[in-house]
């Protein structure tokens, strides 16, 4: 950083005709073919590289550089000016790779988290009431009823623990038969309907079904809602 | 911005929307200058800058070129920005324990997009203990180190020495068999600190009523590491250090080191 690129700055603000070496000398717009004067260190490398560049931007505005060159014009092809701008567009480009590259890096291409999905064994394995047994890994409350609340059959279903308030895990409080919510006092009946405190909706049902091998599967990623009367759904409820 | 531009509605939609960007004040609050192409200009955004105004205004012909300074000083720095850099996105992922410390290593190269973050950090790591030792020796042959540098050369003397212990801590996170064993060996070393390693010159002598002092549970090299061989707490401790403790520290003193390369009448001159 000591290395300040001040030179860059300074010269920068030349003509865009003046040459890269460091004499001055008048733009070359007019050319009077100067007397043999020996090229600028790096100046044949440049102009033999970037003929196509300078060539687009020659068709690009009419300016002397679109006129042919004479053989005997050892002025350079690429002008500092554009040379700066070639820099300054490539820099720009990595960085904004580079950028896009980092966003790209937070998002991770596999997740250490439970899977969305899972079996939750036989149907007879099973009695009556709310199971806790799926709480703490998958988040998932497994009910059996003899007679549902919306469907009217016997069959299980599936309650997310998620409070409809604010996202707490609600307790299940087998006393009272009723999920009761620790942070702000809500309370749900086994069915998932609130009936006391702030939550304002009931508590979402998973999609739940019977696997090929007669096991239950329950899915989190696919949520019913009651007042969306998405509990008539037939995966919302297994009838067994 | 100190001319008034004026909204002429003959101007182009572009040169329109600069005009009024260049004018708002959050862009008159970071460019308070114009452009740099005066020597007056230099020298105000220079000096109104609180990153610039560490660096000298004007600086020796000789001090921008290649030959004389390699760069290896600007590429030292750079270097550091890119660790810090990719070392906070590493952060995300890793976690310094011994159960996830290898596994998140691997996960890193095999579960992130851009596995190649961690190659980056490790690589500019080696790159950049190599730029700060071709900084010193160039500082050295060209008597740079010399009064009135004596001061700023003893602070880059530090900020060594703090470049090879965030090599040395970094070493140890990837927790595989190279890093155990090589933190293993390195951290022995402190045994034979005199007085403050139990196997040191002097340590015998520590003893209070005949109970030893410096012993393996209490010496320097027991501080280092938090236990009295490379386990969960040498890990955590390498890992606060390399990630918060060496940076700050190396960070203060580089304000430090480009501040007295100004006040000490920029780099240095051709011998």
């Amino acid at each position: 950083m000591a290395d300040d690129p001040k030179p860059d700055d300074e010269t920068a603000e030349r003509p865009a005709a003046a040459a890269v070496d460091p004499a001055p000398r008048p733009a070359p717009v007019p050319r009077p073919a100067p007397a043999a004067r020996p090229p600028a260190a790096p100046t044949p490398n440049l102009a033999g590289r970037t003929t196509s560049i300078v060539a687009a931007k020659a068709a690009a505005s009419p300016s002397p550089a679109a006129t042919a060159r004479e053989a005997d014009d050892t002025s350079p092809l690429l002008t500092r000016r554009v040379w700066i701008g070639l820099a300054w567009g490539a820099f720009t480009a990595a960085s904004a790779a580079a950028l896009a590259a980092t966003g790209r890096f937070m998002f991770p291409n596999v997740l250490n988290e439970p899977p969305q999905q899972f079996r939750a064994g036989f149907p007879n394995e099973y009695g009556i009431g709310v199971d806790e047994r799926w709480k703490e890994k998958f988040g998932i409350w497994l009910v059996r009823t003899a007679d549902d609340l919306d469907i009217g059959a016997a069959g299980f279903y599936a309650l997310i623990t998620v409070c409809t308030h604010l996202g707490c895990t609600p307790n299940y409080l087998s006393a009272e038969n009723k999920f009761k919510c620790p942070c702000h006092g809500s309370g749900f009946r086994i069915s998932g309907v609130n009936f006391e405190g702030p939550a304002p909706r009931p508590l979402e049902r998973a999609r739940i079904v019977l696997a090929d091998d007669g096991q239950i599967l329950v899915d989190r990623s696919r949520k019913f809602q009651r007042e969306l009367g998405q509990w008539l759904d037939p995966e919302a409820f297994l009838r067994a | 911005m100190a001319d008034t531009k004026t909204i002429d509605p003959r101007d182009s939609a572009p040169t329109r929307l600069w005009n009024w960007l260049t004018e708002t004040q959050i862009w008159t609050s970071v460019f308070r200058h114009d452009r740099p192409n005066t020597d007056r200009n230099r020298v105000l955004v220079m000096l109104s800058n609180v990153f610039l105004h560490l660096h000298p205004v004007r600086i020796r012909k000789s001090g921008v070129k290649l030959r004389y300074t390699w760069c290896m000083g600007g590429l030292s720095f750079f270097l550091f920005l890119s660790l810090t850099l990719t070392g906070l996105l590493l952060m995300f992922y890793y976690r310094p324990t011994l159960e996830y410390a290898y596994t998140d290593i691997v996960g890193l190269r095999e579960h992130v997009p851009l596995g190649i973050m961690r190659e980056m950090h490790r690589w500019g790591a080696h790159a950049m203990v190599i730029t700060v030792w071709l900084h010193m020796f160039r500082v050295f042959m060209t008597g740079s180190y010399k009064p009135p540098r004596e001061f700023n050369w003893s602070v880059g003397v530090v900020m060594l020495v703090l470049t090879l212990l965030l090599s040395f801590t970094g070493y140890l996170l990837p927790w595989d068999q190279l890093a155990i064993w090589a933190i293993t060996v390195g951290s022995n070393m402190a045994r034979a600190t005199p007085f403050l390693g139990h196997e040191g010159p002097g340590a015998a002598l520590m003893t209070l009523g005949g109970v030893p002092l410096i012993h393996a549970a209490d010496d320097a090299r027991f501080a280092l590491l938090g236990g009295t061989f490379v386990g969960e707490g040498a890990l955590l401790r390498f890992y606060v250090l390399h990630c918060v403790g060496l940076p700050l520290a190396i960070a203060v003193l580089m304000a430090v080191h480009f501040w007295r390369v100004r006040k000490d009448g920029g780099i240095s001159g051709p011998l």
